[in-house]
């Protein structure tokens, strides 16, 4: 484990520029993932996330981005490179939120939410408030009898949502997690999701491939380039805090999304001209 | 999607509940059978007595209640025996072939060892293996007990294996991000998601286990052994006591829809709160 921060010189100068700036978290080095099947899903990976930070993984689909994630989670291992964070860590410090909400039918909401403390071992007790708390975060609280089924799909992705926050991470993990929803529910989500990162400081890494979502979300956006999956660009996004609804009709909100948007296009280019 | 401020205060989305249906639905539900079998026995009394038929060639159904009621006698111990063996089959079925998917689930070499075993034991015709178990087995009770377990067996196995490989993938890496053991996937996840289908194996299983139960009988029968339901159906086609045939064959299809339902409720019971096959749909 890399003890005290260093922060990448490839990245100083969009990591000084944060608001939020705090010390290295998580250090990805030269990291490349192939398949058995030998897709090179991710290659010459770098990235470096500090505390308190919301980093978006953009990119069109199939460029590794849930790969990064998983491999970040322990899911996956590297085939080359390294996965590093500043301290060690215990399960449950890590939340990860996938695109489905993935939660066991048979078992009521708070049952779900309650799933990651029963694994760790905590006891009943402190898990109910714990449950408790990760629900009233979410707005669900008087749905913990309820069953998945009855709840609808934004309710459940907030049910995932709170079973992800419920041992309070260290690090978020977000797989396109509102990506499966309506237009109408995810802007709300959304909403939510920068509201509690505001409140809570959560450092969060959310991969999605809506450029509007990781403007209105991120402290930066990496762009992401498919075939090998590989960073190409980096963007800053210091629009100031909180943001709210208003914030998406803001002359700086539309101009940051065509910087981003234009980002991705090269992205998206480069990969053509490779196949 | 329905906000939770605005939702339902009671904090329950509405849901539709099978207590919640329309009282002249669940009326119709039982009426309508009910009419059906009504209205056939009532013509076929009327052909029987038209036509004069004697009942050895068609007996009339008032013939056949009263047969029912006459040897009762003969005909309701007989039924305990050959609920009993049907019962006795299903619980070895269930605890053999839930615990071999268990095992097979657990280690690849057992299921590859084994499960070739399991597909021939199903594949052979139970009425070709009956007699040699009955050479075998000295106990014909036991032996006709075995005979069902045999052909019981095997949709339990199949449906639990198919269940426990079921699991869904990402909630698989949830349990192992979290650092989960062993006995909590198994506990708390293959086991819920491997039950519906458990469920549904054991409803084929219930009926399986009377058929194997009566042709292992039938052949046991023959061999002087036997007192089940299905030997007393023999027995009355030796003495040409068709009334009472009838009457034998009326119980062995109630035992059979008297398995059925109680396999059917136990799987609404079990999965009534989540499974989408336990749960009525609103039109």
């Amino acid at each position: 484990m890399s003890g005290e921060a260093k922060t990448s010189p490839r990245f100083s100068e969009t990591t000084d520029r944060h608001r939020q700036r705090g010390a290295e978290l998580l250090r990805i080095e030269k990291v490349s993932k192939v398949f058995a099947d030998g897709t090179v899903a991710v290659e010459g990976f770098d990235l470096s996330v500090a505390r308190g930070e919301f980093v978006s993984l953009l990119g069109p689909s199939g460029c590794g981005k849930s790969t990064v994630l998983r491999l970040i989670a322990g899911l996956l291992r590297p085939t080359r490179g390294t996965v590093r964070f500043a301290q060690p860590l215990a399960p449950g410090d890590i939340g990860f939120v996938f695109q489905e909400p993935t939660l066991m039918p048979w078992a009521t909401v708070a049952d779900n939410v309650a799933l990651p403390l029963r694994l760790c071992g905590f006891d009943g007790r402190r898990a109910g408030a714990a449950v408790a708390e990760a629900l009233a975060l979410v707005g669900l609280s008087s749905f913990a009898r309820a069953y998945p089924h009855q709840l609808s799909g934004g309710m459940k992705m907030r049910v995932s949502l709170a079973r992800a926050l419920v041992t309070r991470p260290t690090l978020l993990l977000m797989d396109e997690p509102f990506a499966a929803l309506d237009e109408i529910t995810r802007l709300r989500l959304d909403d939510e999701l920068a509201r509690l990162w505001q409140a809570h400081g959560w450092t969060v890494l959310f991969v999605t491939h809506s450029v509007f979502e990781s403007v209105y979300l991120s402290t930066r956006i990496v762009v992401m380039a498919a075939r090998p999956g590989r960073p190409v660009a980096e963007i800053a996004v210091d629009a100031p805090r909180p943001r709210e609804e208003d914030f998406r009709d803001s002359p700086l909100y539309g101009a940051l999304c065509r910087e981003v948007s234009a980002a991705l296009h090269r992205a998206m280019a480069s990969r053509g001209a490779e196949t | 999607m329905t906000s939770p401020r605005e939702g339902d205060p009671s904090g329950r989305a509405k849901e539709p509940r099978a207590g919640d249906r329309a009282p002249a639905e669940r009326a119709f539900r039982v009426l309508a059978p009910l009419l059906v079998a009504l209205f056939v026995l009532a013509g076929w009394e009327v052909v029987v007595r038209l036509r004069d038929i004697p009942p050895y060639i068609l007996p009339a159904p008032s013939r056949i209640a009263s047969e029912l009621v006459r040897s009762w006698d003969v005909l309701g111990p007989s039924l305990l025996v050959t609920v009993r063996i049907a019962a006795l089959a299903l619980l070895a079925a269930v605890v053999s072939g839930a615990g071999l998917a268990l095992l097979c689930s657990l280690s690849k070499w057992i299921e590859l060892s084994l499960l070739p075993y399991a597909v021939t034991l199903q594949v052979t015709p139970i009425v070709s293996v009956a007699p040699l178990v009955l050479v075998y087995v000295d106990d014909p009770l036991a032996a006709v007990v075995f005979c069902a377990w045999i052909v019981a067996f095997f949709p339990i196995l199949a449906n639990t294996m198919s269940g426990l490989a079921a699991v869904d993938h990402n909630l698989r890496d949830l349990f192992e991000l979290y650092g989960a053991s062993r006995w909590q996937q198994l506990w708390l996840l293959r086991l819920p998601t491997a039950l519906p289908y458990f469920l549904a194996g054991l409803r084929i299983a219930g009926g399986l286990a009377l058929i194997g139960a009566v042709v292992a009988e039938y052949v046991a029968g023959t061999a002087g052994a036997g007192t089940g339901l299905a030997f007393r159906v023999l027995e009355a086609q030796y003495r040409l006591n068709i009334p009472r045939m009838f009457a034998g064959l009326f119980l062995l299809a109630l035992t059979g829809i008297g398995i059925y339902c109680g396999t059917s409720l136990l799987s609404r019971l079990l999965l009534r709160n989540w499974h989408e096959s336990a749960r009525v749909r609103e039109r």
